[in-house]
This record gives C-alpha cells, structure tokens and sequence, in this order.
C-alpha cells in the first residue's frame, strides 16, 4: 500500500550527495484525514507516536491515524532534557521503565533513524544521610529487579565524574551517588520524528495541525471525533494528550486527577567536551548533562502552581542555576543560552495513568508528570498492546486509572519527609 | 580615543585604541579571519559590529577568568587583553577541520540521523568524535575569582534603549517628574545617531539626561542588556561591570509601565558564497569606518535591496584611501534620498543586478555580480567580476521584537517591508522607533512624542510642548525583498548561508522541507537554524522568508518561532548571585550550637538545621561513640538538644475541632495540662507528619512537628486553614525559634530535676506522664513536658531561646554525679528504634497508612472525618498484604544490617521477589546485638519467619519480630 521508506545509511547518503540531495523522501507523509479510522491516537507527541507504530508493528491495525493540534512532538517530547533511566524503586515503575530501556537500546537500529542514544550514564547524587538511606534503598531495589546500578562513594564519584565539587565544606556535600550506566541521553526530536516515520511507513497516517473539538460517544461506546478537519468515525480512541488529556476527558464528562504545572528548563552555550555523564541532584535541585553540540543541559522542579502557560517564575531558574554552579562551581562563566517551559501532568502519586476507561473504546495514557520522556517506547508498546486487546498489558496492569479510588498507588514521589 | 592600548589575539601583540571593540581593534589591524564555523570549519570575519554577531566569538583570556563564546563586536579591549580564536586545530590559519567544507556536500542538515547506526552499538564511539568536533570555545577549570550582585529596582517607567527614540521619550518622561529608569546595552548612549553626521540633537539629550542621572527619580543604567521580559512588567537586566571584584549584576525590575526601544538588526542577503571574511552587514561596515580606519581596506562593493546601504556607500566615498567599486541593487531602481546624492556623487549605481558569489578563502578579494530576470528568479546576462576587500550587505531592518514578544505581545507581519512588527500588547507597555517598525528620525520623533504624551496622560501629566523636536526628512524608497538570491550554480552546489554559526544553508532549508518538517519549529530543530549563540538575530527572519518562499507558504501563516529569553547569554555566576557557598542555603542553628561545636560534635544536616549527630571522646569512631552515648542514657541521663523540632502555636475558638480535623485521633477531650501524640495524614491517607501537642488553655495549643517537615506542616495546616475552612477561628504561628528545647532523659533524670528546681514536685503523682507543667528556674519561665521518645522517664524543658546555652550548661554542671552525656541524632535514633517508634520520613515514605505502622489505635473510629479518612479506608488501603512494620533481628547479632537492604523470602537468582525493606538499622548496646525495623508485606502475621537481606556478596539471614526490644510494657518510664 505504501513504498517502504528507503533505508538511511552512509550509502544513502553518499548516493544522495551526488543527487544534491534532492531525492530524500518525506519522512512521513501529510494526508487529509480519513473518514473512517480503526483507531485514532489524540497525541502526536513521542508517547503517541510510539503507540501508533507499535499498534501497527506490533497488532496489526495499520488504518489508524494519530490527530495532533500542532506539530508532531512539539509538546514535552521536544522540551524536556532527554535522560532516560530506569532505576526506579517500585516494582511497578522499574518493570515499566526498564521495558521503556530495553526499547531505548535497539531503537536507531529497529527505526534506521540515529535517536542517538548515548548511555553515558545517570548518576543520582546523596548530600544528607536521609539520602543516603533513600538512594542505597533504591540500588538495593534494582539490584534484585535486574536494573543496573551501583552505588559509588565520594571518591568513586570524583573518579566518575571529575569536575563535581565534593568539598566537605560546601552547604550539602557530596556523601555519594547511584549509578545507572545504562542510562544516559538522546536527541529527542528524532524519537518523535524516527516512530513517526516508522509509523508512517506502515501506513499510519499522521496529521498535523488537526485539534479534536469533542468525542462521540453512543450508548457508553465511543464512536468517533470531532475536529478542525471534520469528523473523523473510530471505535477505539488512544487519548495521548498530556496535560490537555483533562481537557479531552471533559468533553465526555471524566475527570482526571492531573494537575498541569510548569517545568524549566535551559542549556548552556556550546563548549568542548567536559561533562561525560548525567548528574541528578534532588536535594539541591538540578541535573545537568552535556549535549552532543556541546551545550550543558539543565533542569530542575516544577513550579509550585497549575498552569498551562509554557513558562514559569524567574526564581526557579535562579535557584537551578544556583545549585549547578553550587555543585560545579567552574561553570560560573559559562552562559545561559536558550531558556524553555514545558507544562508536565502530574498525579498525585506521580505514576502515569495508562488505562481503560468506563467508556468503551476510549483509552488514556497521561500524567507522566516530569519522566515521561524516558519511557517513550515503553509507554507506547503498552498502551498499544491496551486499545488493540481492551486489556491492559501485564505492566501497565498497575497504572490503571482505578487505583486513585482503590488505593493502591504507585508512589514515586517518595516521601518528601525528612528525618527527625 | 587616542590612548593606546596593546592587545593579544591569538598569541598575536596588536594595538588598538580606548573605545575600540576588539572587533574594531582587529579590523584596524586588517585582521578580518576571526573564526571558523560550527560545522564546516569555514573561515569567518566579523558580519556586524553589534550583539547579533554570530561569526567573532572568541575566547576571553585564560585560567580562572577565562570565557567562552564571547562576541569581539561587543567586548571593550583593555591593555593586556588576550583573546584566542575558537573551534580550530591546530590553529585558525590552518584549521584542519576544514576538511569538512570539502566534504559538506555529506554533512546535510540532519545528515546524523541517516547514519552512525551501524554496527550497533558503535553510536557511543561515533558520538565520541562528534562531541570532539562539537562545541565552541572551552569551558573555565577552574572557580570563578569573581562575585556576581543581584540589585532590586522599581520605577514608573522603565526605557529599554538609549538610542534616539529611548533617550528622547526618557526626556519628555523625566521633565513630568515621574520615576524613569533608562536601560542601554552600550556604554554609551546615542545608538545609531552615535553614526550621523547631520543630526546632532542626541548629543544635547545624552548630555541633559547624564546630568540628571541618579537625581530627581531618575537613572541611568549603561552597559547593561534587558534579557528577560516576565509577567506582571518584572524584567531583568544583567549589567558588566567589570571591576576588580563585582563582574556583573542582574538588576531586577518592576515598572509600572515598559517603554521599549530596541531598535533593529540589520538583515543580510542570502547569496552563494555569503560568508567570507570580510563581508559585512553595511552599517555595521560604515561604524567601523567612521569609528577606525581598517588597514588594508581599498575597495568596497556595497550590495543591497534598499535604501539605506547608500549612506555606507556615501560614507566610504568620502574616504579617501578608499575607492567604492559599486553599489549592487536588486531594484529596478530607487528614488530615495540617499540613492540619488550617491548617484549625484558619481558612486556606480548596477540596478537590477545581485552578486551572485564572491572569491577569496580567508578574505573576500572579488564579487561575482549579475543582471536579474524580470521577477529576479534567475541570473542573466553575462556575470561581471569585481574585485573589492569589503563587501558591505543590506538586506534591510528586523524591529528588535524579541521583549515584546517575550511579554507575550502578538506581532503583526507587514508585507511592504517584510517585518514583524508589535501590534497587540499583553503587558503594560509600548515599542516605540525602530523596534516598532519606524525607521526614518524624523518618524521616530513624531512617534515618540505622541505615544508618550499618551503615556503621560495615563498618569496624570502633560507634556511639555516645548520640548518637542524634529528633524530633517529623508525620503527612503521601498526595498524589495529577495530571499535567495539567484545563482548561476545548480541550487545543490551553492553555499548561501542563512544560520552563518551553525552553517545552514538555504538548501539545507529546502532539504527539510523536501523530507517533510514543514512547521517552522521542526525546520528550526532539524536544520538547527536560529539555536546558535546569537539564537538566529540575524538569520531567523531569512530562513522565514527562504521557507515561504520554497514552501508557497505566506510568511504571516509561518509564523515566528517562539522568542525566548535571554535576549543574549546570561552568565550563571550573575544568576546566582550571592546565592553560592555559604550563602547558598541559610544554615539553621540552635542556641546551643557553640557549645556542640566546642564539644567536637559531628553535625549532621537535617533539612536546613544543623543537628549535633555525636559526640566523639578522644578516638572515638561513630559506632564507639553512639554506644557510649546510649548506654548512658539508659543507665544515667542523656540530654538531647531538641531545639530543631518544628513547634506552632494553635491558637483560636476552634483550636480543638482543628486538631480534630488535622490529627487521626480525638482531641476535645484532652485537659488543659496535658499532652498528646498525633499521627498527621495526606489526603492520600498516608502519614506525613507526628508530633506530641500540649494543651495550654481552653483554646490554646502547642504543637510540634519533625524537624525536617516543620515548614511544610505549616503551610499545609495554613492552605486548609485559608482554603478549606475558612469557617475555623484559628491561629498559626510558628514558634520553632522562640523557644531552645532540652530533653533530659533517664533514670536519674527526675533528680537532676529537683537540683535544677528543687521546690517542685516533680513526683509521678503530681507529674505524670504525657503532662507538662510551667516551672520557675531561676527565674526564668521554662514549660516541662513529660513526654518519651527514649522510653527512659524524660523532661522536656522548653526555655526561651536566649536562655537555652544557659541552661544546657547549667544541666551539666548539676548532673555531673549522674553521668550527664550529651547524645546525638544517631544515639537518639537507636534509642527510638529500641523501643520500636517510628521516624516519619524512615518508616514512612509516604505510601504507609497508621495502620500498616500497627498504630490503628491512634486512629479514631468515631470522629466524623479528618484529613486522609476516606482515602484511608479505600479497599487497597486496607488490605491486610500490605507491606507492615516488624523488627527485624539478624542471625548473626553482631551483623548490622544496611538501612535500605530489601528483603526477600527466597533467595533465587534476580530478579527476585522482594517483601520488604529495612527502615533503620543499628547495633543496640544495651541488648549486645544488632536491631532493624523493617516494612514487610503481611509482616505483623509472618512473626518468627525467617527471611533473607542479598546483598551484593552475600544473604543475610533475619528473623521477623516485633518492633519493640526494649521495655515492651512501658515500666522505665514511671520507674
């Protein structure tokens, strides 16, 4: 039905340089809406992309469509700080999230397309005891589920990470760190574009500058969408649409437990290589890693309050910026370059919703709060594998929407306590 | 201007003069190769001479002051200054990463997502010379020398600018008397007047306004960029200063109202080859020659699509050492002013014609120029050769739109002149002059003076007519825009570069839009256009334009991509401030900690507190030191500084139904006189907090909290308060700080008691436990609560603060005989862990229930709701499989468990399945052998069994048991 895209390779690309390059395909197409969907994913962001090609890869429906409002992966797909790692405490999480890394390992090569996955490693670094106990609480944790990790003392994160400041005497030393080695970064527009084109290659159509404006719904069945573009008729419906998932929801009278709040981000100028790993501080409040192009990536936490404008308070910049030149005090002169706000959905346990709902045929996959970019893949396969058989897939079995009434949370956010 | 001053680039002794930029320092020198590109190692001359320049960036000095990607248009030099070029090996005369512009034709926009996927797995060895290539100039090893301020300003108004339009409405706004501020990116005032022969008006407002600088509500703030533009007017500018100690300062201001002018940016032309060294933007050309005579310089070319290229044309004439080649005009003609006094001069005028592209590797040494076709599609005719050391390019004005849009204003494209222009506000302010789109002086006056007479008039002022200016008419006529200019090449073979740091190309635009990213955002991403240090001032709107044109897409239905802060790079050191090394967190300290620090206590950092952790004698390690202390409290007394617990005075008629609301247990029917122990939930139903609370009157309570959760207690028991039940009359206050705590504990604590107040009767029967009592000593009024965390008989004397190092020492100096000991958090944890309490933050991690603690007892059954009741009692919440808390004892006594180890029933090989994990964990002296407690699914009824700890070398095998190891039936405490 549709040519396979050609392959990328540094052939194809020689080829192409004698052509000046004027023979590349597009790398999805832009086709009208159908009238006639067997699914359709609301979300072109990296979770519902990877939904559509594994729903086409994975189960076969290939005449789907995935409806986005803008462009695809220009929500927090394209705004976050791309690290990836699995080593939650949770059995819930970690099994999820560690699929997610499995994905992450063969994902250039399954979608020929460079998503440029680096494992260079995720450090996640102690500076109290209450730490301490935590953070060797959750290396224990991964060990017996299979995740890597290590727990390094000062020195050995000194070794792994030289330019970090471990003097005692600054405000929250360094008492040590876990190391997930597997974990690192990637280029997160080509996660988006690479499933996009994957899915498109199997005949996914994917539309751009389409907004939903209701569900239909008839006798407790959902029946199709409405949007900028027309009505379009589907029997099953994958709602991606973070934060404005409560807004889909909405329409069919659902209320979701999310709250929408901003989260900053930043990179520095470009300079030659001198960070080679992800540090994470949640004491201090700042990771930092370093981009291929040489830019220090930075974030941090949330702003404290619900909002869907993409940007936050000047303050939490500051004090982000703060605890990176805290911790790595030679980056005092380097620059900020490009300042950015995503708007994360968060839970109130701060595990995602990947559920059925009491609708028939409407599903949601929402509140990845600030780690969604991580579990891209995995999220994806799951949720697929939910609309293809109305069943949950083993591991998304405890993110059901449910739990918030039941009980039995998955709760990441740890406790915010600290000792007596 | 005439002091010389020597300087050093690239090893290189050269002199420049005061004033000079090192731009224009160089440029003097006849030293235009200044860089190499991104990508392709291309040579690279200065383009402008202003904080848009994407090609000269360099490295600033060496060592601990040295700076990265810092742009030589913009740094002033200073004798002794030392720059070195950037992205070049083994160096920027011969840079052998240079080979890649030989290969470009392989490296495409985005050409890395095609490839390096073979084998797997090799991506990391690839990426490794990639981020080798990759970067610009160096990061700093080492601290930075330097302290960075941050200043607070508020104003009436606030000009962004001093050019002619900002100094003019700074003027008419300062003579109303009103509270001005006026920001400049320059050192100097004037912008581009600091350019013009003629008009000379500037210089009588510069001079006015300085002299009324830091006067009458008015002030002046010089080299300094507004970077950010906030919501509700809050802007923040970062100012250089440069002297010994401070480097910068972020100002932080608030206006009432914003007046922005920030003029604009001249834009380039697209054409092949438009990158050499030695092709400029053509104002920034004719500043540097009015500002300094560059060497070397004899013949120019001048290409432009509009009218004011003409006066660097006209400029250049009057040069003598230098000869004007030609201006090349895309036009038809132009009927401007300016366009005819070059003619008039005899300048040689080629219409309709465009330099198709230009020769010279490291210096531009010709032009290639062309006739057009009549819809300027295509070159024809025959191309001409023109040899010329300065190409001088305009390819018209971008209005400096980038705060405006960043205060969320909606901007309007208009199609004559192809600009953005501000048309819908959204904050409290005005663009005024080039930034709005007026270009010509005399416009700009007019305009000026009429936004802010209306501006004025919203305060309440009038302006004075008197002082209205004006200036001579200059008639300019229309450009014409020409996104890419013709080539006589295949369009896959020319280099017309449009993102000049990062090398994207006009084709590399096509080449995204032929693969499919149409939107402006993806077009940004894939070619990486607009996201180099000068984040696109100069290229974004020619890559808008080159896209519409490829695209068939109108440029008004593109779009802009989002404007972003910083207008230019902030350095981090001036974000944080002061904020950095001792002052990066307050330091919480109790007024006794002289003394813990006399006694060679170790500390620990308990959120912000500092906390005594133990009190080493001599030798002693951690482990010694805690054992000696435990023991002595269970056999003498031990006092804890307990000062650092969160305390907050409950106050009001509904003091009581809020405790009821707030605790699970009941609390109307505690006496005055007593004290209680409360378990506080999430509305989740987990527990977040505990505490004992005294009642002190009818309405009147106090309340403590954990150390750590102190500040968020209380602003949660704060948002119910003002949110939920507005209805409650009660009153918060935190008294954390007020008062010093002393826990004296032990068997002989009721007699060190009596020495400290030797009238009271401190018997069981008049002070019973979980009572407390006000008590005089010496004079000082002291609350003694006769609560536990030990289980040993314990008095906690709360003294105001300024007491509390006075009666600490006063403890030891009266219970000397009873083997007074001091312990730490590490002691008082064992001591707890003994008697099976728990640690809210330890036991619980916010997903266990009270009864999961086995503390449904503190749970009340009969209070109609309080916070995290329903939630409690979900179906999962009650499940009896949920993980619970038990003691756990090693086999080995002498093993002591790490905190954190998880548990498991069978040891297979991983993954295995866990049941549990140890909470806390420590050697007890006082039973000789190691204890933990533990969370363990379905613990409470698995008593007895045995279970396993792997860990990495080895299985510790443990024995689940009750929590409570010491004095299960409470007999200590009223021994």
């Amino acid at each position: 039905m549709h040519k396979k895209p050609k392959k990328y390779s540094i052939f194809s690309l020689i080829k192409n340089a004698f052509s000046y390059h004027e023979n590349w395909q597009p790398v999805w197409r832009s086709p009208e809406p159908k009238n006639n969907y067997d699914a359709i994913i609301i979300g072109g962001g990296g979770h519902g992309l990877t939904t559509a090609y594994y729903l086409a890869k994975n189960h076969g429906l290939t005449n789907i469509a995935v409806i986005e409002k803008g462009w695809i992966g220009g929500g927090n797909t394209g705004r976050n700080t791309t690290i990836i790692r699995s080593n939650y405490l949770w059995d819930q999480s970690a099994a999820l999230y560690e699929h997610a890394l499995k994905l992450w390992e063969g994902m250039s090569q399954e979608l020929n397309y460079n998503v440029m996955f680096s494992q260079r490693g995720v450090m996640n670094v102690a500076h109290t005891l209450h730490d301490v106990r935590e953070l060797k609480r959750r290396w224990h944790a991964n060990r017996l589920n299979d995740i890597d990790c290590e727990w390094l003392n000062t020195k050995e994160v000194k070794e792994f990470c030289p330019i970090i400041n471990i003097s005692p005497n600054i405000r929250y030393p360094v008492m040590g760190a876990t190391l997930q080695r597997r974990g690192g970064t990637a280029r997160h527009d080509a996660v988006a574009w690479g499933y996009a084109r994957g899915a498109d290659a199997m005949g996914v159509d994917i539309i751009q500058n389409c907004e939903v404006t209701s569900l239909n719904v008839n006798n407790g069945q959902v029946i199709g969408i409405e949007t900028t573009r027309g009505s379009i008729k589907s029997k099953k419906i994958g709602v991606v649409a973070a934060g404005h998932s409560s807004v889909i929801a909405n329409m069919v009278g659902i209320r979701l437990p999310l709250e929408s709040r901003p989260l900053q981000a930043l990179v520095s100028e470009p300079v030659k290589p001198v960070i080679d790993t992800v540090v994470m501080s949640n004491t201090i409040h700042a990771y930092v890693s370093q981009s291929d192009k040489g830019e220090l990536v930075i974030g941090a936490g949330t702003d404290g309050y619900t909002s869907y404008t993409q940007r936050g308070g000047f303050n939490i910049v500051e004090d982000t910026i703060t605890a990176v030149v805290e911790l790595f005090p030679l980056f005092s002169r380097m620059k900020m370059l490009r300042h950015w706000g995503g708007i994360v959905d968060i839970c109130p346990d701060a595990s995602p919703i990947i559920s059925k709902t009491h609708i028939n045929g409407l599903y949601f996959n929402c509140g990845w709060g600030t780690g969604g970019f991580k579990a891209t893949p995995g999220s994806g396969w799951v949720f697929a594998h939910t609309i293809a058989n109305d069943e949950p897939h083993k591991l998304n079995v405890p993110f059901t929407i449910n739990r918030f009434s039941s009980g039995e949370l998955v709760d990441e956010h740890g406790a915010a306590a600290v000792a007596h | 201007m005439n002091k010389k001053i020597s300087f050093t680039f690239d090893g290189k002794k050269y002199s420049g003069f005061e004033g000079d930029t090192l731009a224009s320092a160089l440029i003097r020198n006849g030293v235009f190769l200044v860089g190499r590109s991104f990508k392709y190692h291309r040579p690279r001359g200065m383009i402008s001479a202003g904080s848009e320049e994407p090609n000269a960036i360099i490295q600033l000095e060496s060592g601990e002051i040295t700076e990265p990607n810092v742009r030589a248009t913009e740094i002033k030099i200073y004798e002794g200054l030392n720059a070195t070029s950037q992205n070049n090996w083994p160096s920027l005369n011969f840079d052998l990463g240079s080979v890649n512009d030989l290969f470009s034709r392989f490296f495409p926009s985005g050409f890395y997502y095609k490839t390096f996927m073979w084998p797997p797995k090799y991506w990391e060895k690839y990426e490794y010379l990639i981020r080798q290539a990759a970067g610009l100039g160096r990061s700093p090893t080492k601290d930075d020398p330097h302290q960075y301020e941050h200043f607070h300003y508020h104003c009436d108004i606030l000009v962004v600018g001093g050019g002619i339009s900002g100094l003019y409405a700074a003027k008419l706004l300062a003579k109303a008397n009103l509270k001005v501020l006026i920001i400049e990116q320059h050192p100097e005032l004037g912008g581009q007047c600091l350019n013009t022969d003629s008009f000379k008006t500037h210089e009588v407002l510069i001079k006015e306004l300085e002299e009324q600088n830091n006067k009458d509500n008015f002030k002046i703030i010089k080299n300094s960029t507004v970077f950010a533009y906030m919501h509700s007017n809050y802007l923040l500018a970062c100012q250089k200063i440069n002297n010994a100690k401070i480097r910068q300062i972020i100002w932080k201001i608030r206006a009432t109202k914003v007046v922005l002018a920030t003029g604009s940016i001249e834009r380039f032309l697209t054409f092949d080859n438009n990158d050499r060294p030695g092709i400029m933007l053509a104002n920034s050309a004719r500043k540097y020659q009015n500002h300094c005579s560059a060497k070397d310089i004899k013949k120019i070319v001048i290409f432009t699509n509009n009218d004011t290229a003409y006066q660097t044309a006209i400029d250049f004439f009057y040069k003598q050492e230098v000869e004007v080649q030609a201006v090349i005009d895309v036009r038809k003609n132009s009927n401007g002013d300016l366009a005819k006094k070059a003619e008039k001069l005899g300048i040689k005028i080629f219409f309709n014609h465009a330099v198709i592209d230009t020769k010279g590797r490291k210096k531009i040494n010709s032009v290639i120029i062309s006739e057009l076709d009549e819809s300027l599609d295509k070159a024809i005719g025959r191309s001409k050769k023109l040899s010329c050391d300065l190409l001088c390019v305009s390819g018209g004005w971008t209005p400096t739109v980038h705060l405006f849009s960043q205060s969320k204003g909606i901007l309007f494209y208009r199609e004559s002149d192809a600009t953005f222009i501000p048309d819908k506000s959204f904050q409290n302010e005005i663009s005024i002059g080039a930034c709005n789109g007026t270009f010509e002086l005399d416009e700009i006056l007019k305009e000026t003076y009429s936004k802010i007479s209306g501006l004025l008039t919203e305060f309440g002022k009038k302006i004075d007519v008197k002082s209205r200016i004006n200036s001579e008419k200059i008639f300019y006529d229309k450009l014409k825009h020409l996104w890419i200019v013709p080539s006589n090449k295949h369009f896959g073979r020319t280099k017309m570069f449009v993102d000049f740091q990062n090398d994207v190309t006009a084709k590399d635009i096509k080449l995204a839009l032929r693969e499919g990213y149409r939107s402006i955002e993806h077009i940004k991403r894939y070619t990486t256009t607009g996201m180099a240090t000068d984040q696109g001032k100069i290229g974004n709107i020619n890559a808008l334009g080159i896209i519409s044109d490829l695209s068939g897409v109108p440029i008004h239905k593109l779009g802009t991509t989002t404007f972003r802060l910083p207008y230019t790079p902030v350095t981090f050191g001036a974000m944080a401030g002061r904020h950095i090394k001792e002052f990066f967190d307050v330091e919480r300290t109790t007024p006794m900690h002289q003394w813990h620090v006399d006694c060679g206590a170790k500390f620990e950092d308990v959120g912000q507190w500092k906390r005594a952790w133990y009190y080493p004698i001599e030798n002693e390690g951690i482990l010694q030191a805690v054992n000696r202390e435990v023991k002595a409290t269970r056999e003498g007394i031990g006092i804890l500084d307990a000062s650092t617990l969160g305390k907050i005075d409950v106050k009001g008629r509904d003091a009581s139904e809020f405790l009821n609301r707030v605790y699970t247990n009941a609390w109307s029917k505690l006496d005055i006189g007593k004290c209680r122990y409360g378990l506080m939930l999430g509305d989740d139903g987990m527990v977040i907090d505990d505490g004992v609370t005294s009642r002190l009157g009818e309405n009147h309570y106090v309340m403590t909290t954990t150390t750590g959760n102190a500040a968020s207690v209380m602003s949660k028991l704060e948002d119910w308060l003002q949110t939920e039940w507005p209805e409650l009359k009660v009153y918060l206050t935190s008294v954390t700080e007020q008062f010093a705590t002393i826990s004296i504990n032990g068997p002989y604590a009721p007699k060190l008691m009596n020495k400290l107040c030797p009238n009271h009767d401190f018997s069981k029967d008049n002070f019973p436990h979980m009572s407390f009592q006000n008590i005089g000593i010496d004079d000082v009024h002291c609350r003694v609560m006769r609560i536990s965390f030990t289980g040993e008989m314990c008095y906690e004397i709360n003294v105001p603060s300024s007491y509390g190092k006075a009666l600490w020492e006063k403890c030891f100096d009266l219970g000397n005989e009873y083997n007074i000991t001091p312990y730490g958090t590490e002691a008082m944890h064992v001591l707890r862990a003994e008697k099976g309490f728990i640690i809210v933050g330890q036991e619980t991690d916010g997903s266990v229930t009270p009864i999961d603690l086995d503390m449904s007892w503190i749970v009340s059954k009969k209070k109609y709701d309080f916070i995290g009741k329903r939630a409690l009692y979900r179906s999962d919440t009650i499940r009896e499989d949920r993980k619970q808390l038990v003691g756990i004892l090693t086999k080995d006594p002498n093993e002591i468990l790490e905190e954190g180890s998880q548990l498991v029933e069978k040891i297979t090989p991983v993954p295995m399945e866990m049941v549990g994990h140890v909470t806390s964990s420590y050697y007890s002296p006082n039973l000789g052998r190691s204890i933990a407690l533990a969370l363990v699914k379905e613990g409470i009824k698995k008593k007895g069994l045995k279970i396993y700890a792997p860990m990495p070398n080895k299985a510790i095998e443990v024995e689940i048991t009750n929590p409570v190891f010491i004095d299960p039936s409470n007999e200590r405490l009223s021994a």
